[in-house]
C-alpha cells in the first residue's frame, strides 16, 4: 500500500466517556482505502462504541474523525448514510414484524412515497444477485434465519450506497459454513471498490479475512498492524495484555448416576413453531454435557422446558429419577436444580432491588431467611455478605441496587446464589456471554469445580471454544434436532461445525 | 314498522359512531408510533368546549371545528412532551391530561352552560344517492358532513399506514425504534407528529359533539367516549378499517341505550357499551387469531438511544 | 433526544431521599405557578385565590377538620393503590371499587338481617369484599388473559356509576325522600361517630392509618410482599424464581379494591348516611387517590402525608367555590397539573443533566 495516499478514515484522539467509564481513550488510527480492516478486542474494549461514533449514533466527547482527509462531524446516522457509511449491528436493527422490503424502505429518502415497495423489490433483487446475498424480499424478518437477517442488513446498507461497511461481530450468529459464505461476500465487495470494517474478538477471523488490524484494549489503541506481518499469539497477547491459556485445567471425568434424563421432548417457541424436536439425552453426576449450536436453534426453548418455564408438548423429563415433565419452576428448583438463565439482566436479577433481595430470589421462602410470612432481613444480609465475599462480587454493599453491578459481577452473584443451594444439577445458559476474559475464566472454573464435586452440569453455549474446553460430552443441536452426541476427545471442531450446520453425526465422513 | 325502526337506528348509529371513529383513528396513529395516549377523553372535551365557545362567539361553526382541532392538538403536545421528551409514564401522563381537560373545560365552560347555539353544522341530504333503496335512507338522508369526512378519512389513513413509506416509518418507530433510529429516522419527531394527529382528531371529535351532533355545551359531555376509544383501538387491532366497524358497533350500542329506554332501565342500558368493551376484549383474547401480534412492540416504551 | 439537546442526560439509578423530596416540592410549586395563570385567565386574582384556598384548608379547626375528612377516603384508597402500583398493576378503578363499597354498606344498613350492634363491622367487611370482588375481574382478566388493566378498571368505573344510579333511582329509591334519587337514611346504628361537631369519622381514619402501617410491613418485610416487589419490577425474573403472577395479581387487587371499598363505606356511613348520586358520594376520590399514591412514590407511609395534602386541595377547592364562585372543577385542574409536573419531574430525579462540552 502506498504510504502517501490519504487514509480513508482517520481517527484522531477520539475520546468517549460514559458515566464511570472511559469507553474510548484518545483513540487514533487510520483505515486505508480498499481494505478489510479488523477491530480486535475483548468485550468492553470499546470497539462498538467507536464504530457507533463513526456511524453517528454517539458523539465523541473530544477528538476528530477525518474522512478522506476532511474533518467530518457525523452527528446522526442520516449524516453517516449520506457520507456512504453503513453499519450492520451485532443485534440486528430490523423490525421483525415487517417484511424485508419494508425494512429496506425504512428511512430511504429517494423512494416513491405512495408506492415504495415495487420500486425497491426490483433494485433489491438486482443487488442481491450481484453480491450473492439472496433473500426473499417479501418474507417477514422473523421468518428468516440469522444468516438471512444479516444479509438483509448488508443489503440495506448497500442499497443506501454504502462505500464503507461496518460489521459488528458478524459471525457470532453464523454457522462455520455461513461464515465462509459471508467472507466470500466481503471479499467480493472489496474487489468491487467497497471498504469493510470488521469488529471481532476472534483471532482466526482476523487472520483469515482482514488486511489490517487495530487492537483495542480497555478503550485504548494498543497497535495497528498488517495481518501479513503478525500472528495469532502476538495478537492475543496484545488483545488480552497477557498470555492466554487456551485450555483449562481439568480432572478426568468421574461419571456417576444419571441426574437428568430427557426422553423425546418437543416444545414450541413463542411464534408457535417447533423449536425443540424430539430431543433425548442424559446428564450424569460429575459430568458437564455441552450443548453446541448456532444461536436460535432451540437452545433457549430447551432450557426453558427443562426448568418449567415452557410447556413440553410431548416426551418426558426425569430429574433424580422423578418425572418432572411440565412441573412448575418451583417444583423443579425443589429437586435441587440450579438455573443460570440466558438473559441475566431480564431473568436473573431484579435490577431495582438490592443485592440482598436478589440473593434470596430462589430461597426467600426457606429458613432461615423467612419464618412463616416474615422475612428476616438480618439473616438475609449476613448471608449476602458471605456470598459477596465467597464469590468475589465487587460491590459497595448488600444494600446496593443490583443494576449498578457490571455484567461479570451480576453473573457471579447469580452463580453464587444458585450454587449455594447445594444443587444436583446446574443448567447454565450462556454463562460467560458478554463477560471479560477474567470474569469468564472465574465462571468457567466455578462450573468445573461443581462438576468435580459431583454435580451434573448442562452447559448451553454458542461459544464453541467454551463448549469444547469445558464439556465432557457434547450434544450438537440444529433446528431443535439432535445432530449428534459425542465424547469431547473423540471429535474435532470441524465435525462439530458440520453438525451445527445441519449434518447428522452418522452422515459425517469420518 | 320494524324496517323503519332498523333503518332509523342504523342511520343514528353513524351519528353516534362518528366521534368514536375520529378518536380511534387518531389513537391508532399515536399507538402505532409507540405512544399510548389515555388523554383522549380530555382532548375530546377540550375540543368540545373550544368548538362551542368559538362557534358561539363568532357564529362560524367550521371555525369552531378548526379551533377544536387546534385545542386537541395542543393538549396532545403536552402529553407528547411529558411522555416522549421527559420519558414520563404514558399511563399516568394520559390520566393527567384527562383530569386537566375535564377541569379546564368545566372551568372555562361554565359561562356557556345551557346557552343555545344558533350556528351549527347542519345535516345534509345527498341528492340522487338518497334514492338508493335502504342504503340511501341510512347513509344519505339527514347526515352530518363530519360523518362523511370521517368515513372518507378511514381508507386514506389506512392506505397511508400500510402502503406508503410514511406508514412504514410510523410502524417501524412503534415496533422497533432503535432500528428506525439506526436507519436515520428521527424517532421523536415521528412520535410527536403521530400524537399530534391523535389530538387533532380527538379535538374534532369533541367539536362534532358540541356543535354538530348535539349543539349545546354541558360539562363532562363526552361521558366516557374517550375511554371507549382506547378500548376500540385494541379491539380494532390498530387497523383503521376495523376501527370503523368497531366505532359503529359502539355507536349502535350508545344509540340503543337511548332507544330502548321504554323497555329497560336507562342506567342499565348505559352500562352496555362499557360492559361490551370488556367482553369484546375477552372475546379477542380467548378467540382464535393472532390479534396480540398486531400490538406495536414498543408501545409505552420511551425511546432512549444507546440502550439495547 | 439526547443528541438534539445541549446537555447530556445520564442515569442516576439510586436517587437520595433529599433529591426525591426536593424535586417533588419543586414540581408542586411549578404546578401552583401554572395554576395561577389559570386563575388569572379566569379573571380571579391568583393571590386572592391562594389565600382563600389556604384559609379554606387550614384557616381554623373546622377548616382543618374538613381537610382531614377529605383525606380519609384518599388515604384508604391511596394505600390500596400503592400496593397495586408496586405490582405494576394499573388500577385506575378505585372510583368504581369505592362505589361498590357504598353499595355494600347500604345493603348492610338497610336491607340485610345483620343485627344493629354488628352493623358497623359488617359494613366494613362487606364493603371491603365488594370492592375486592369488583377489582378481581380486571385482576383475573389481566393475569390470565393478558387484557389491558387500564381499560378494564376504567370501564368498571362507568359500570359502577350506572349501577349506583340504577339502585337509587330504581329498587333502592327511598320511600321517605320526597322523590329525590336517594336511598332511605341509614339507621343510627349504621352511622359512624364523628369527632365533636366535625365531619371526621374517626374510625375510618384509624382503619386507614393502621392499614398504611400494615401494608408497609407487608410490602417490605414479608414473602408475599417480596413477591410483589419482584414481580412488579421484573416479572420474568419472578417467573424464573417460581413465583405465580396470577396469584400475586389477585392478592394485590383483592387488597387494593378492598381498601377502596372501605373508603366508600367510610364516606357513606360517616358523611352521607344514604346512597345517592355517585358524583356526590365520591367527588372523584378514586382518581385523586392515583395522584396520592404517585406523589407518595409508592410508599404506604408517605400516603398519610400526601392524602392530607390532597385533602387540603379538596377542602380549599370547596372554599374557592363558596367564596369566589369558582366551579368545583378547579380541583381537577389542580390535580391534573400536579400530576403532570410530578411525572415530568421524575426525569430530574432519575437522571442527571450535564452540559455538553463542545467537542
Amino acid at each position: 500500500m502506498n504510504e502517501k495516499t490519504t487514509p480513508l478514515i482517520k481517527f484522531d484522539s477520539v475520546v468517549k466517556r460514559f458515566p464511570g467509564v472511559v469507553a474510548n481513550d484518545e483513540v487514533s488510527f487510520e483505515v486505508e482505502e480498499g481494505t478489510i480492516h479488523s477491530l480486535l478486542g475483548e468485550n468492553g474494549a470499546g470497539k462498538t462504541t467507536l464504530m457507533k461514533i463513526l456511524y453517528g449514533l454517539y458523539r465523541q466527547n473530544s477528538g476528530s474523525i477525518y474522512l478522506r482527509g476532511e474533518k467530518t462531524e457525523i452527528d446522526s446516522p442520516t449524516k453517516a448514510i449520506e457520507l456512504g457509511i453503513g453499519m450492520v449491528h451485532q443485534h440486528f436493527k430490523l423490525v421483525s414484524n415487517h417484511t424485508v422490503i419494508e425494512n429496506i424502505a425504512l428511512g430511504l429518502s429517494d423512494v416513491s412515497v405512495t408506492r415504495p415497495t415495487q420500486q425497491i423489490e426490483r433494485k433489491l433483487i438486482e443487488l442481491a444477485g450481484k453480491y450473492g446475498l439472496e433473500v426473499d424480499p417479501r418474507a417477514k424478518i422473523w421468518q428468516l434465519s440469522a444468516g438471512e437477517k444479516q444479509r438483509v442488513e448488508i443489503l440495506r446498507a448497500l442499497y443506501r450506497g454504502a462505500e464503507i461497511l461496518i460489521l459488528d461481530e458478524p459471525t457470532s450468529v453464523l454457522t462455520p459454513g455461513e461464515t465462509e459464505r459471508l467472507f466470500g461476500v466481503l471479499e467480493e465487495m472489496v474487489t468491487g471498490g467497497k471498504n469493510v470494517i470488521f469488529i471481532t474478538h476472534k483471532l482466526d477471523e482476523v487472520m483469515k479475512i482482514s488486511d489490517r488490524v487495530t487492537v483495542l484494549r480497555e478503550g485504548r489503541v494498543i497497535d495497528t498492524l498488517d495481518t501479513a506481518s503478525t500472528n495469532k499469539q502476538e495478537l492475543s497477547k496484545k488483545m488480552v495484555g497477557r498470555e492466554v491459556l487456551f485450555d483449562l485445567e481439568r480432572n478426568p471425568c468421574d461419571r456417576g448416576e444419571n441426574v437428568l434424563e430427557v426422553e423425546g421432548i418437543t416444545g414450541y417457541n413463542d411464534k408457535g413453531v417447533v423449536a425443540v424436536d424430539d430431543l433425548s439425552f442424559s446428564v450424569c453426576e460429575g459430568e458437564i454435557l455441552g450443548v453446541a449450536g448456532v444461536a436460535g436453534n432451540g437452545q433457549r426453548e430447551l432450557a426453558e422446558v427443562l426448568t418449567g418455564l415452557r410447556e413440553a408438548t410431548s416426551g418426558r423429563v426425569l430429574i433424580n429419577g422423578k418425572d418432572l415433565t411440565n412441573a412448575s419452576p418451583r417444583e423443579i428448583a425443589e429437586e435441587r436444580v440450579a438455573h443460570v438463565p440466558e438473559d441475566r439482566i431480564k431473568q436473573g436479577i431484579v435490577g431495582k432491588l438490592t443485592l440482598s433481595d436478589n440473593a434470596i430470589l430462589k430461597n426467600y421462602r426457606k429458613k432461615p431467611f423467612s419464618r412463616g410470612m416474615f422475612i428476616n432481613y438480618r439473616k438475609v444480609k449476613e448471608w449476602t455478605k458471605d456470598l459477596i465475599e465467597e464469590f468475589n462480587v465487587k460491590v459497595p454493599g448488600a444494600d446496593t441496587p443490583a443494576n449498578l453491578l457490571s455484567g461479570g459481577n451480576i453473573q457471579k452473584l447469580i452463580l453464587g446464589r444458585e450454587v449455594s443451594s447445594d444443587p444436583r444439577l446446574i443448567i447454565a445458559s450462556h454463562p460467560t456471554y458478554g463477560l471479560d476474559v477474567g470474569a469468564a475464566e472465574q465462571i468457567r472454573n466455578l462450573l468445573l469445580k461443581q462438576r468435580d464435586n459431583g454435580v451434573a452440569v448442562l452447559l448451553i453455549s454458542e461459544n464453541l471454544t467454551e463448549v469444547t474446553s469445558l464439556s465432557d460430552r457434547i450434544a450438537v443441536i440444529f433446528e431443535g434436532n439432535l445432530m449428534g452426541l459425542v465424547e469431547r476427545n473423540e471429535t474435532t471442531r470441524d465435525e462439530i461445525g458440520m453438525m451445527m450446520a445441519g449434518t447428522r453425526f452418522e452422515q459425517l465422513e469420518r | 314498522m320494524i324496517e323503519a325502526w332498523v333503518i332509523g337506528t342504523l342511520a343514528r348509529t353513524l351519528a353516534y359512531g362518528t366521534p368514536l371513529l375520529l378518536g380511534t383513528l387518531g389513537e391508532i396513529y399515536s399507538e402505532r408510533s409507540g405512544v399510548v395516549n389515555l388523554g383522549v377523553e380530555g382532548m375530546m372535551i377540550m375540543g368540545a368546549i373550544s368548538a362551542f365557545a368559538t362557534a358561539f362567539t363568532t357564529g362560524n361553526p367550521w371555525l369552531g371545528i378548526l379551533v377544536a382541532a387546534i385545542a386537541g392538538g395542543l393538549a396532545a403536545l403536552v402529553h407528547a412532551f411529558a411522555s416522549i421528551t421527559l420519558r414520563a409514564n404514558q399511563v399516568v401522563s394520559g390520566l393527567a391530561l384527562t383530569m386537566l381537560g375535564l377541569g379546564l373545560s368545566g372551568l372555562f365552560g361554565k359561562g356557556f352552560e345551557g346557552k343555545p347555539l344558533d350556528s351549527t353544522i347542519s345535516n345534509v341530504t345527498v341528492p340522487l344517492l338518497k334514492d338508493i333503496p335502504y342504503l340511501g335512507k341510512i347513509l344519505f338522508i339527514d347526515q352530518n358532513p363530519i360523518v362523511y369526512i370521517s368515513i372518507v378519512l378511514t381508507p386514506i389513513l389506512s392506505y397511508i399506514l400500510f402502503k406508503t413509506s410514511i406508514g412504514i416509518t410510523i410502524r417501524s418507530v412503534g415496533e422497533n425504534p432503535a432500528a428506525a433510529d439506526s436507519a436515520g429516522i428521527n424517532v421523536w419527531k415521528v412520535r410527536y407528529a403521530c400524537v399530534l394527529l391523535g389530538g387533532v382528531l380527538a379535538g374534532i371529535a369533541g367539536g362534532y359533539l358540541s356543535i354538530a351532533y348535539r349543539p349545546a355545551w354541558t360539562q363532562g359531555m363526552t361521558g366516557g367516549m374517550g375511554w371507549l376509544v382506547i378500548a376500540l383501538t385494541i379491539f380494532a387491532s390498530w387497523k383503521p378499517g376495523r376501527g370503523l366497524v368497531g366505532a359503529y358497533i359502539f355507536g349502535a350500542l350508545i344509540h340503543l341505550s337511548y332507544r330502548l329506554q321504554p323497555f329497560v332501565a336507562p342506567q342499565l342500558l348505559k352500562m352496555m357499551p362499557y360492559a361490551f368493551a370488556i367482553l369484546a376484549l375477552v372475546a379477542l383474547a380467548i378467540g382464535p387469531g393472532k390479534q396480540k401480534s398486531e400490538e406495536p412492540n414498543s408501545l409505552m416504551e420511551p425511546y432512549v438511544r444507546g440502550e439495547k | 433526544m439526547q443528541e438534539y439537546l445541549p446537555f447530556e442526560i445520564t442515569e442516576r439509578p439510586n436517587p437520595s431521599g433529599f433529591v426525591i423530596i426536593t424535586v417533588s416540592l419543586l414540581a408542586l410549586l411549578s404546578a401552583f405557578l401554572v395554576a395561577s395563570f389559570v386563575f388569572w385567565a379566569y379573571g380571579t386574582n391568583p393571590i386572592t385565590a391562594y389565600t382563600a384556598l389556604f384559609d379554606g384548608a387550614f384557616g381554623g379547626v373546622y377548616e382543618l377538620s374538613e381537610t382531614i375528612r377529605r383525606a380519609i377516603p384518599l388515604l384508604l384508597a391511596g394505600v390500596g393503590l400503592v400496593i397495586a402500583f408496586k405490582a405494576q398493576f394499573w388500577n385506575i378503578g378505585a372510583e368504581g371499587q369505592l362505589l361498590l363499597g357504598t353499595i355494600a354498606a347500604t345493603w348492610v344498613a338497610l336491607f340485610s338481617p345483620v343485627p344493629e350492634p354488628l352493623m358497623v363491622p359488617a359494613m366494613f367487611f362487606f364493603g371491603f369484599l365488594a370492592g375486592s370482588l369488583w377489582a378481581l375481574v380486571p385482576a383475573v382478566l389481566k393475569s390470565k388473559l393478558g387484557i389491558n388493566d387500564v381499560i378494564t378498571t376504567l370501564m368498571m368505573n362507568y359500570i359502577a356509576i350506572n349501577l349506583v344510579l340504577f339502585l337509587v333511582q330504581g329498587p333502592w329509591k327511598g320511600e321517605h325522600q320526597w322523590g329525590f334519587p336517594y336511598s332511605d337514611n341509614f339507621p343510627a346504628a349504621a352511622q359512624l361517630g364523628t369527632l365533636g361537631t366535625t365531619n371526621v369519622h374517626w374510625l375510618t381514619l384509624v382503619i386507614g392509618l393502621v392499614a398504611a402501617g400494615l401494608i408497609y410491613v407487608l410490602i417490605n418485610r414479608t414473602t408475599p410482599g417480596y413477591e410483589i416487589r419482584v414481580l412488579g419490577s421484573n416479572p420474568s425474573a419472578g417467573r424464573f424464581a417460581g413465583m405465580s403472577y396470577v396469584k400475586t395479581s389477585i392478592m394485590v387487587m383483592f387488597i387494593s379494591g378492598g381498601m377502596a371499598g372501605m373508603a366508600g363505606v367510610g364516606e357513606i356511613a360517616g358523611i352521607h348516611h344514604m346512597l345517592r348520586n355517585p358524583s356526590e358520594l365520591s367527588l372523584g376520590y378514586g382518581y385523586t387517590a392515583i395522584i396520592v399514591a404517585w406523589l407518595a412514590r409508592k410508599n404506604p407511609l408517605a400516603v398519610i402525608l400526601t392524602a392530607f395534602f390532597f385533602g387540603a386541595i379538596f377542602a380549599g377547592g370547596d372554599a374557592l367555590k363558596v367564596s369566589l364562585g369558582l366551579p368545583f372543577q378547579i380541583t381537577d385542574v389542580f390535580n391534573g397539573l400536579i400530576l403532570f409536573f410530578l411525572i415530568g419531574s421524575e426525569i430530574l430525579m432519575n437522571y442527571k443533566f450535564e452540559w455538553r462540552r463542545s467537542p
